[in-house]
């Protein structure tokens, strides 16, 4: 059987870790094997082709498709400007003149003899890739980009919205249980990377956002909230492209819930690093987390090994987190890891495991509501 | 390879290589018929760190044979044939991992051509992302752009009919070429297109994408507006399938070679099945696979099959949209106590980040019920909508139709004519108590007059699908002995009534000759128990205004089979079907319901709630 519980997320004072940074077509590398980078460095380049208008000139000349390339004013591949005439026909010695102007500013790419439009293609579009961590270039990909290696501290969160992003690290409550709240934003807020406890809400994120915070870190918010961050109801989880001003990420889950005291301590240990973040979340084929980087000054981890998730088996003793109603959020120490499947109050008969959530009395949960945490 | 002959097949080894799961099953012949032996699962591993799908194929494998006690494996390799009791005759496999057979498709006029397309590929197996037409109220450079944004593992052009207009469909071309769309797996290949249109725009096609695209040329899948002809179309889906998608998944290449059959897009593989049952029981039928992500829809109506996925439509990975789509009120309707909206979206999302995660309690278990409920109606939905007669052609009418008005474009879907109703995927296969099932699909598809209902047990109707191909008997054997399990009939009249008046009266005639009357208030639910394997002959007599077959307040006289639920007499009403609208009504209706096909402990759903909900009275 296959085993059924949740490999727990990362959340370690110390790890090596290579982030590939690769530009959507060919391009340029600008950067070498053994450099030196930092987070905002540009280390690679490239300009995607521009959008592609469609002009239909046979019919706005009134002609013949075959016929369209005769009436162009400029041969293809030539350079127009918005507003441009690149086909004219006349008629009736000259008198009567149809024109075609150009809709933007590009190129024309080709004419059809079929339908008789030209397709113009805009301007190319400059795409840059940073280097998103500080660290050192360890691998270039040849005209794609390059792989980033560094060291030191590593947090994934459960959830995330908006994009990659860097700035120092302030914890700004006093413990895990927390909520952040709107006094915690000042002007000397702009461009840190802020951490909660349990719970943050939109009004106080505008907050955030009005200060020029880079990005929040907290143990949960709320579903409703979201709706209003976003402007819509997320449907399914892929997430990291929203312009938000902002990127959040939650630790925990959805509701009010204080962010696992490891966490919590470990981002604490990290205040005042430069930190990168990506809210970028992805819950399907080829799951992607949202992270914290914290990329330690003199290349050591912040507190070597710290909690790094396991993912081997369950075995009694271990320390595990429920991850769904109705114990969400609690966690407890695996006391039996019973082999048959027990039913539940549901009726369903399921692997189960028991566990001691600190007050002596023990609870039997499915195996696949508890996600593994190292003591 | 050398043809397999069926009559030398003694044993079978089946997998499914699912998005997360891989399931393997072993089919072996006892005496005369087939049945099958043992399951197997394990995680897929076509992800890093494995990036090989053989490798949970094996440990699938490996699971069967624990299970099985006998040898199938050499290592890693799969012995084949049979040789005593180590290996088996066949290795079979279907594949949904790595999202599927993501495709997009294009017609000229969106509401035909553009509409065979979809069907065509979504008959494949496909996943359709979007469907580009002329007409489609698209500028052509947003076309170009949502082309470029997707990211395929293949495009199906059509349109026109033979010895039309060629320029409608040149001009979908350049667009496609404009576009360069680039492959979905792998950088290194030049996506597959296949062009199913016009004949006589095949020379202009060719010349528009022959240099940028792999281009395939097929038999247009709209000869003549009249008539589809989605077969070869479907084939090259199938043959490209595997040439180019599948041989770059990672590890495909190997598990190729393993098979002397193709290996098949699961949905695909299951519509093959859903097609062999229809035809060979010549019955109208509906199944439906509710998954994590997707949900997937298929239907059998006068011979025309139809498959449909609505592919953020799920479970876990994509429950939060069945939220997103269905609305909050209508996920609530179904839910027989109080709960706060903030703490149901929070549930909701929270079951999206963990998608692995399982119904503790039994509220817990109501509320993802009352959530399948909508991702199986609005599947339905879709269904229906894309499951329709030919659009834009002209109808040949005689004398007797002409009081009838019907309309080129309407759904083959006819519920009143549904035969077997068939419910997959693990919130309907794996409900605590089938009746649970039986309610879901119920109230979701609300099926008219009688309707046998029935249940997937280990959802194995992908690996029938592809045995079908190769071993029909087989296949229906073990699809009517260990697949389905029957839940039983239902019989529900068709009209409108006033609750709690009688809206239908039947007299059953049950095994061992025993007489049972029954009446049957409109808004209610009956369940009168009928083993599995027996039938019942019942004399339906419905209400002025009510329909079970026969015309309204006509008697029907119909043999009922029985199953693991039983005969469930639903008049709660179709056509329409409502819930109260008063919160304490409809509670007490739910309730009522829940206990008339006891799907729940009695009353638990009010007890094991107190700490956090207000359970409301019936009546209160």
């Amino acid at each position: 059987m296959a085993h059924s519980y949740t490999p727990g997320l990362k959340v370690t004072g110390s790890t090596t870790l290579r982030r590939e940074r690769k530009l959507p077509l060919p391009g340029d590398v600008l950067v070498q094997v053994g450099q030196r980078v930092s987070a905002s460095d540009i280390v690679a380049r490239t300009q995607l082709p521009g959008n592609v208008q469609a002009v239909n000139v046979a019919n706005l000349l009134g002609v013949l498709p075959e016929d369209v390339e005769e009436f162009l004013t400029k041969p293809v591949g030539s350079h127009v400007e918005k507003g441009e005439v690149f086909a004219e026909s006349k008629s009736f010695f000259g008198l009567f003149r149809s024109k075609c102007h150009a809709p933007v500013q590009g190129s024309i790419e080709s004419v059809s003899k079929v339908t008789g439009q030209v397709l113009l293609r805009e301007e190319p579009i400059p795409v840059e890739v940073d280097a998103y961590v500080d660290g050192t270039i360890v691998e270039v990909h040849p005209r794609s980009g390059v792989t980033v290696e560094t060291r030191g501290a590593f947090i994934q969160g459960i959830f995330g919205v908006g994009g990659e992003t860097c700035g120092e690290l302030r914890v700004s409550v006093s413990g895990p249980e927390a909520p952040l709240e709107e006094r915690a934003f000042d002007a000397s807020s702009r461009g840190k990377v802020i951490v909660g406890g349990a719970y943050v809400t939109t009004a106080v994120l505008r907050k955030a956002i009005a200060q020029g915070v880079k990005a929040v870190v907290v143990g949960g918010f709320d579903d409703h909230d979201l709706r209003q961050l976003l402007g819509y109801d997320l449907g399914v989880a892929i997430t990291g492209s929203e312009e938000l001003g902002i990127t959040l990420i939650v630790t925990e889950g959805f509701g009010s819930i204080p962010m696992a005291s490891r966490t919590f301590e470990l981002l604490r240990s990290c205040e005042g690093r430069h930190v990168s973040v990506s809210g970028a979340t992805q819950i399907r084929a080829g799951v992607q987390r949202p992270e914290i980087v914290a990329p330690a000054a003199d290349g050591a981890g912040a507190r070597e090994g710290a909690h790094d998730s396991v993912e081997g088996g369950l075995k009694t003793g271990d320390m595990v987190r429920v991850i769904r109603q109705p114990y969400f959020g609690r966690i407890g120490k695996v006391t039996a890891l019973p082999p048959e499947l027990m039913p539940l109050e549901t009726e369903a008969r399921v692997r189960v495991l028991e566990v001691d959530f600190g007050n002596g009395s023990r609870t039997l949960l499915p195996r696949a509501n508890v996600e593994m945490i190292e003591s | 390879m050398s043809p397999i002959d069926p009559e030398k097949l003694n044993s079978v080894l089946a997998t499914d290589c699912g998005s997360t799961t891989t399931k393997a099953i072993l089919i072996e012949r006892r005496g005369s018929e087939y049945r099958l032996i043992v399951r197997g699962e394990a995680p897929t591993t076509v992800e890093a760190p494995f990036e090989d799908v053989t490798r949970g194929v094996l440990n699938a494998i490996m699971e069967v044979e624990e299970l099985a006690g006998r040898k199938i494996l050499d290592g890693e390799r799969i012995i084949t044939p049979q040789k005593g009791t180590e290996g088996v005759d066949l290795y079979i496999s279907t594949s949904s991992a790595g999202g599927g057979l993501q495709m997009m498709v294009s017609g000229v006029v969106k509401s035909m051509t553009g509409e065979s397309a979809q069907r065509a590929a979504l008959g494949a197996g496909a996943i359709v992302m979007d469907v580009i037409a002329s007409n489609d109220g698209r500028l052509p450079h947003e076309k170009i752009k949502r082309i470029r944004h997707l990211r395929p593992d293949m495009i199906l052009l059509s349109g026109g009919v033979d010895g039309g207009t060629t320029s409608h469909v040149a001009e979908m071309a350049e667009l496609l070429a404009a576009a360069d769309p680039k492959a979905r797996l792998g950088a290194g290949y030049e996506l597959p297109v296949i062009y199913a249109g016009n004949k006589d725009a095949v020379g202009i096609v060719k010349e528009r994408l022959g240099k940028k695209v792999a281009l395939v040329i097929t038999d247009n899948l709209r000869p003549v507006l009249e008539r589809e002809n989605l077969g070869p179309a479907r084939d090259k889906i199938h043959d490209l399938f595997m040439e180019h998608v599948m041989a770059h998944a990672p590890g495909y290449r190997k598990l190729m070679t393993w098979s002397p059959v193709p290996i098949m897009p699961t949905p695909g593989a299951v519509g093959l099945i859903i097609e062999t049952i229809a035809r060979e029981g010549g019955i109208q039928v509906i199944g439906v696979d509710i998954g994590g992500a997707t949900t997937d829809v298929f239907s059998v109506f006068q011979g025309v099959f139809n498959r449909t996925v609505s592919a953020n439509l799920g479970m876990s990975y994509s429950v939060s949209n069945v939220l997103a789509e269905a609305g909050l009120a209508n996920i609530l309707r179904w839910v027989p106590f109080e709960i706060e909206e903030r703490d149901l979206r929070n549930r909701i999302k929270n079951k999206m980040i963990r998608p692995t995660t399982i119904p503790q309690s039994l509220e817990e278990l109501i509320i993802e019920q009352a959530i399948a409920r909508e991702a199986l109606r609005l599947a339905f939905e879709q269904h229906k909508s894309l499951a329709v007669g030919l659009k834009g052609v002209q109808q040949e009418r005689t004398i007797s139709d002409t009081f009838e008005q019907t309309q080129s474009g309407e759904t083959l879907v006819r519920l009143d004519q549904l035969d077997l109703l068939v419910g997959s995927g693990g919130v309907l296969s794996h409900a605590p108590r089938r009746a649970q099932a039986a309610l879901m699909m119920l109230d979701a598809f609300l099926p008219e007059h009688v309707t046998e209902l029935a249940v997937d047990s280990i959802f194995m109707m992908p690996q029938l699908g592809v045995l079908s191909t190769v071993h029909p008997r087989a296949a229906k054997e073990v699809f009517e002995k260990d697949c389905l399990i029957r839940l039983g009939s239902a019989v529900a009249p068709v009209g409108p009534g006033r609750d709690g008046v009688t809206a239908l009266s039947v007299t059953l005639e049950m095994p061992g000759g025993k007489r049972e009357e029954l009446s049957v208030p409109y808004g209610y639910l009956r369940l009168i128990p009928l083993e599995l394997g027996e039938t019942a002959k019942a004399t339906l007599r419905p209400e002025k205004g009510l329909d079970v077959g026969e015309g309204k307040g006509r008697e029907r006289v119909v043999t009922l089979k029985g199953g693991v639920v039983g005969l469930m007499f639903d008049a709660r009403g179709r056509q329409p079907f409502r819930l109260p609208e008063d919160r304490a009504a409809r509670i007490a209706k739910l309730n009522q319901w829940n206990e008339a096909l006891s799907i729940y402990p009695p009353r638990d759903a009010a007890k094991i709630s107190e700490a956090n909900l207000r359970p409301v009275e019936a009546g209160a």
